[in-house]
C-alpha cells in the first residue's frame, strides 16, 4: 500500500475506533472510483467517517442534508437573473453552483428526500455532470459520494428503488462499536474537534495515479472463472428472486482491483473478490421464498461458502 | 419454427427430390411438385398446417397408390417413391425443432439415393451443393440467431473439415469384391447394340452420343480401317429381323491360326445389362474369366451392370476356322425362300456366272458400287420384300441395310455368310490420350466364309461410303442434321471442351467409382503400405480418423495448453491441500491460499512461515501474470520440500 494510502487508514482508524474494515471499503470504493452508500441507525459514525475520509484525503467537502422538502434544484444549483447594472445592459441568467460541485459530497439520510430530489443526485452520480437549462457543467475530479441512509423500517422514508442501489458500488453497515472501543470513545475528547485538526496525506493527483492504478490490475482467466461461478450460482440458486446482473459483476471485479492495489499486488486473487464480495453484493440480491427473512448478511456469507474457487 | 427456417427446409427437400423426378412414376411427381407449392404459399401467407386428418389421408392414400403402381412394397423403386412421397409430408407437419431435425435428417439421406440412378460429376457437384443447403439449414435450426453470412461460412467450414475425413474414407474403407449389396438388374436401362437388328435399328442406335467405352492402347493404335470391335453375330434371318438363332448340337472352340498384329489395349466397358464384351477382332486373351464364342464373340458369364475394365490382346492378322463344321455352314446359308424373289433371280445370276466364292462377292460390291446406292440416316422405309425394295426401289440405306442384303446376296448364291453387329472406329481424345467409341459408333458388316480362308470380314459400306470406315460417321452421311451434335463437325473450341470433360469423366470413373478393392490394394501398396489386408486397411482408417479428430481437437482446445502449464502448479498446491487436510485442517472449496495458509499457521505455527510464502506465491503463479520457468520450478521445489 502506498504509504499516503497507509496514513489515510491509520488516522481514520484513530478517530472511528474498532471499524477497520468498513474503513478499508470504503477506501477502495474511493480508488475503483464507486460511491457508497452506508446503512445503519444514526448516531453510530457515518458522518464522521465521511468527514475523516474529506479532510485526510483532501478533498472539497459538501455535506447535503437530505430532508423531505428538499428540491434538486438545492442540489444541482440554480440559474438566478441578474439586473443591468454598470457596464451590462441587459439583465442575464447567472448559474450558482450548488453543493454537488464538489470533490467528496456526504449525501446525508438520502432516504428522508423524496424520489425527484433522490434521482436528481444519483443521475449527477452516474454522469459525473450536471445538465441546468441546456448548458453542462462538469463535476470536479475525483468525485466520490458517501450517502447515508437510516434502515428502511424507520419512519418518515422513501427507500431507494433496486434500480438506484445499483448506482451505489458498495452498501456497508457500521454496527455498534465492541465495547472495548465504546469506552475510548465516551471517554475520549470530542472527535469533531480531532477532525477539523486533521491534515491531507494525499494529494489529489495521487489519488488519481492510484485511481489509474487500480484499473490497471491484472486479472486472470482463473480468476473470471471463479467470478463467473459466483455469478452463476447466483442465477441458478433458489435463494435469490433474480441473479446477480453482469454490471455487478464488473463492479465485483473492479473493487476486487482496488483492494489489491490496498494490498500492493498487481493482480487480482479469490481473496480480494472474497473480501469486497460482501460490500458489492449485499445491496444487489435478494433473499426469495423461505429464505426471505434471512438478513443480507447471511446471504451473502452463504453464497461466499457455496462457491468453490476453481 | 421460423419462416425463413421452413424456407431452408422447403429448398432442401426440393433440392434432394427434384433430380428424382425424372424417374419417379409420374402422380408421385406432380403429388410431390403440389405439396412442395401448397407449403410454400402456407409459410408464404403465415396460413396454419393442414389439419392431421388430412395429411393421415394422403399419406395412406399415396402409400396405397404407390403399392398399386409398382405392385409391390419392397426394392429399391419402391423405397425410394416412399422415401420422396414421406419427406414431402413430413414439410406439411412442422411443429417442432424435432420435425425440422427429422426434414433434416432425411434430406440428408436422400442425398445418397440420388447415386442409383447417377453417378456423374455433375451428380456429385449437384449432391454436394445441396449438402450445403442441408447444412446452412441445420446451422439455422440451432442458431436461429445467426446471420445469413456467418451461417454460409460455418456450414463451408464444416464441409471443409469434413474433406480429410472423407479421404480417409475412401481411400481406406475395405471394398469387398463386388457390390456390397446386389443392385438389381434395371439398375442401368441404356441403349447399346441388341442381339437382333432390323432396319432401322442401327441408324436409331447412331442418335445416342452415349459414351459404349473407351480405349486406351498399350503402343501405337491400329488403323482406323482396323477398328472393327465384335458385339453380337446374327445368324438367322426371317425376311425382315436378323438374331443371333440357336446352336444346336456340339459348339466347338474357334480355330485361329496365322496370328499377325498383336496389339494390347485396355477397354473401360460401361454397363450395358448384356453379357458380351467387346474386343478387336480377333481376341487372344483377356483380363477378366470370360469365354470366346464359336463366332468369335467374347462374353462374360453375368451381364456387365457395373462399369468394368479389362486389358486385353487381339491379333489383327488371324486366320479364322479354316474348318467349318457343316451344321454351321448350314447355319449361315439359311434364308427365308418366300421373300424377296427378284433379289434371289440376282444372285443366282453370279451365281452362275462366277467360278469362285470370291467373285461373287467382287460382284455383289460392285453392284452396290455401280448401282448409284446411297449412305443415309433416314432411309425411306421398306416394304415386305424388304431387300427388293433396297437393292431396286431405293437405294437408299445404313450400314445394317447393306450388311443385311449383302448377307443375304451371299447366302443366296451359296456362299456361308453372316451379319456382325459391333462398333467401328471411335473418337481420338488427345487430352487423355484414349480413344471415346460412343453408340453414334455402332456398325454393322459382314463375315463370309471362303474355303482356305476361312471367316473373311467383308464391309459393303465400305464400297458405298468408304469415308465411314476411314473417318467416322459425320464425314460420310450427307446430311447429318440428324445427327447427334458431338458426332458432327463441332467447332474445334467445343470439341476440346468436350474431350477435356470427357478426360475428366473417364478419371472420375476409373478412380473414384472404379476405385474396387483391386485398385485400393495397388494404390495403397504404391503409398507403401505392405501385404495389404482389410484388416489392416480397417484398422489404418480407424487410427486415420482417430488422428484426424484429434488433430481438431488440439486445435479447437488449443488455448488450454496455456493453463495447462500452471496446472503444474495448481496440481502441486491441491496435493498439499490434501496432505494438511489429513492432518486435520482440511481447506474449504471456497477458501483461498492465503486465507487457508493463514489458519493453518495458526493451529500449526511452526509451518506459519513456509505456508504463508507458498501462498503467495501460487496465488501469484495462478492469478497473476504469466511468469517463467523458473518461478514455477521454484515454486514446486518449496512445496516438495514442506514436511506436513
Amino acid at each position: 500500500m502506498s504509504l499516503s494510502l497507509h496514513n489515510v487508514i491509520s488516522q481514520a482508524e484513530q478517530i472511528i475506533v474498532g471499524k477497520p474494515l468498513q474503513i478499508r471499503l470504503a477506501v477502495t470504493c474511493l480508488l475503483s472510483r464507486g460511491h457508497l452508500l452506508i446503512e445503519d441507525l444514526p448516531g453510530v459514525g457515518k458522518t464522521t467517517l465521511a468527514h475523516v475520509l474529506a479532510r485526510t484525503l483532501g478533498l472539497q467537502f459538501q455535506r447535503i442534508q437530505f430532508t423531505s422538502d428538499l428540491l434538486p434544484a438545492d442540489i444541482l444549483g440554480v440559474s438566478v437573473y441578474q439586473r443591468a447594472s454598470g457596464e451590462q445592459t441587459t439583465g442575464v441568467f447567472k448559474f450558482h453552483p450548488g453543493p454537488i460541485f464538489a470533490q467528496m459530497i456526504l449525501a446525508d439520510e438520502i432516504n428522508r428526500a423524496t424520489p425527484k430530489a433522490q434521482s436528481a443526485l444519483l443521475e449527477a452520480m452516474e454522469e459525473q455532470q450536471v445538465t441546468i437549462e441546456g448548458v453542462t457543467h462538469e463535476l470536479p475530479t475525483p468525485f466520490f459520494v458517501i450517502a447515508t441512509q437510516n434502515p428502511a423500517y424507520q419512519i418518515g422514508t422513501f427507500p431507494l428503488p433496486e434500480s438506484q442501489l445499483d448506482r451505489f458500488l458498495m452498501r456497508i453497515q457500521m454496527g455498534y462499536p465492541d465495547a472495548q472501543a465504546e469506552r475510548g470513545l465516551l471517554s475520549g475528547i470530542d472527535r469533531r474537534e480531532i477532525v477539523s485538526q486533521l491534515n491531507p496525506q494525499v494529494e489529489s493527483s495521487e489519488l488519481l495515479t492510484l485511481q489509474k492504478r487500480a484499473r490497471a490490475v491484472f486479472v486472470s482467466p482463473a480468476l473470471l472463472d471463479y467470478v463467473q461461478a459466483i455469478l452463476l450460482h447466483t442465477r441458478e440458486s433458489a435463494r435469490y428472486t433474480h441473479g446477480l446482473s453482469p454490471r455487478a459483476g464488473l463492479a465485483l471485479l473492479s473493487a476486487a482491483r482496488a483492494w489489491a492495489v490496498l494490498d500492493e499486488r498487481d493482480a487480482v486473487i479469490p481473496e480480494d473478490v472474497q473480501a469486497v464480495l460482501p460490500g458489492v453484493v449485499s445491496h444487489r440480491l435478494q433473499a426469495a421464498g423461505e429464505y426471505a427473512k434471512q438478513n443480507s448478511d447471511a446471504l451473502v456469507h452463504e453464497l461466499l461458502e457455496a462457491v468453490a474457487i476453481p | 419454427m421460423s419462416k425463413s427456417l421452413n424456407y431452408g427446409l422447403l429448398l432442401s427437400i426440393l433440392m434432394v427430390v427434384a433430380p428424382h423426378a425424372e424417374h419417379l412414376t409420374v402422380w408421385v411427381s406432380i403429388l410431390c411438385g403440389v405439396l412442395l407449392v401448397w407449403r410454400t404459399y402456407l409459410n408464404y401467407s403465415s396460413r396454419p398446417q393442414p389439419k392431421k386428418w388430412l395429411l393421415m389421408l394422403i399419406t395412406f392414400a399415396g402409400t396405397g397408390g404407390v403399392a398399386m403402381s409398382f405392385h409391390t412394397l419392397f426394392g429399391r423403386e419402391v423405397g425410394v417413391t416412399l422415401l420422396m412421397l414421406l419427406a414431402t409430408l413430413k414439410l406439411m407437419e412442422l411443429r417442432s425443432e424435432r420435425d425440422a431435425m427429422a426434414v433434416i435428417y432425411l434430406a440428408l439421406f436422400i442425398i445418397i439415393t440420388n447415386f442409383f440412378y447417377s453417378q456423374s460429376i455433375p451428380t456429385a457437384l449437384y449432391m454436394l451443393a445441396t449438402l450445403f443447403v442441408v447444412t446452412v439449414t441445420w446451422i439455422q435450426l440451432h442458431g436461429q440467431n445467426i446471420p445469413f453470412k456467418p451461417r454460409l461460412r460455418t456450414a463451408a467450414i464444416l464441409l471443409l473439415q469434413a474433406i480429410p475425413l472423407t479421404l480417409i474414407l475412401f481411400i481406406l474403407f475395405p471394398r469387398v469384391q463386388g457390390p456390397l449389396w446386389g443392385l438389381p438388374q434395371d439398375a442401368y436401362s441404356t441403349s447399346g447394340l441388341d442381339d437382333r437388328m432390323s432396319p432401322g435399328s442401327l441408324s436409331r442406335l447412331s442418335l445416342s452420343e452415349a459414351v459404349a467405352f473407351r480405349v486406351s492402347y498399350k503402343n501405337n493404335p491400329p488403323l482406323r480401317e482396323q477398328m472393327y470391335w465384335r458385339g453380337p453375330v446374327m445368324w438367322y434371318f426371317d425376311g425382315r429381323t436378323w438374331t443371333t438363332g440357336k446352336t444346336t448340337g456340339q459348339l466347338t472352340a474357334p480355330q485361329l491360326t496365322n496370328l499377325d498384329q498383336s496389339i494390347d489395349y485396355t477397354v473401360t466397358l460401361e454397363p450395358h445389362n448384356k453379357t458380351w464384351l467387346f474386343a478387336l477382332d480377333i481376341p487372344e486373351k483377356v483380363s477378366l474369366p470370360a469365354t470366346l464364342s464359336y463366332d468369335f464373340r467374347l462374353y462374360s458369364k453375368k451381364p456387365v451392370n457395373a462399369r468394368i475394365r479389362y486389358e486385353a490382346r487381339s491379333n489383327l492378322g488371324y486366320r479364322a476356322n479354316l474348318q467349318e463344321s457343316g451344321l454351321h455352314i448350314e447355319r449361315a446359308l439359311q434364308i427365308p425362300t418366300q421373300f424377296n424373289p427378284k433379289a434371289q433371280k440376282l444372285a443366282a445370276g453370279w451365281k452362275a456366272s462366277s467360278a469362285s466364292d470370291a467373285e461373287i462377292i467382287q460382284a455383289a460390291l460392285s453392284y452396290f458400287s455401280q448401282q448409284g446406292f446411297k449412305y443415309t440416316l433416314e432411309p425411306p422405309p421398306l416394304g415386305t420384300n424388304g431387300i427388293d425394295d433396297f437393292i431396286f426401289e431405293t437405294k437408299q440405306g445404313f450400314c445394317e441395310h447393306y450388311a443385311s442384303a449383302f448377307v443375304f446376296l451371299m447366302r443366296v448364291a451359296n456362299v456361308p455368310a453372316r451379319v456382325v453387329t459391333g462398333y467401328l472406329g471411335g473418337e481420338f481424345n488427345d487430352i487423355g490420350n484414349y480413344y471415346i467409341v460412343r453408340q453414334s459408333d455402332a456398325h454393322a458388316w459382314a463375315e463370309v466364309w471362303l474355303k482356305g480362308q476361312g471367316w473373311v470380314r467383308v464391309d459393303p459400306t465400305g464400297v458405298i461410303a468408304p469415308a465411314r470406315i476411314q473417318s467416322g460417321l459425320s464425314a460420310a452421311v450427307s446430311n447429318n442434321a440428324a445427327l447427334p451434335f458431338m458426332a458432327r463437325n463441332p467447332p474445334q473450341w467445343l470439341r476440346n471442351l468436350s474431350l477435356n470433360w470427357d478426360a475428366l469423366s473417364n478419371q472420375w470413373n476409373q478412380w473414384v467409382l472404379g476405385y474396387d478393392n483391386e485398385r485400393q490394394f495397388a494404390f495403397l501398396t504404391r503409398l507403401g503400405m505392405e501385404s495389404v489386408t482389410w484388416q489392416k486397411m480397417a484398422m489404418n482408417m480407424a487410427a486415420g480418423l482417430v488422428i484426424l479428430v484429434a488433430l481438431f481437437a488440439l486445435f479447437m482446445l488449443r488455448h488450454l495448453f496455456v493453463r495447462m502449464r500452471n496446472d503444474k502448479v495448481q496440481v502441486a498446491w491441491l496435493k498439499l491441500c490434501k496432505k494438511l487436510s489429513k492432518s486435520g485442517i482440511p481447506r474449504a472449496a471456497h477458501e483461498g491460499a492465503l486465507d487457508y495458509a493463514a489458519r493453518v499457521g495458526t493451529a500449526r505455527p511452526e509451518l506459519a512461515e513456509s505456508l504463508h510464502d507458498l501462498a503467495i506465491r501460487y496465488s501469484a503463479l495462478r492469478y497473476g501474470k504469466a511468469q517463467g520457468e523458473q518461478a514455477i520450478r521454484e515454486f514446486l521445489q518449496r512445496i516438495s520440500a514442506v514436511k506436513t
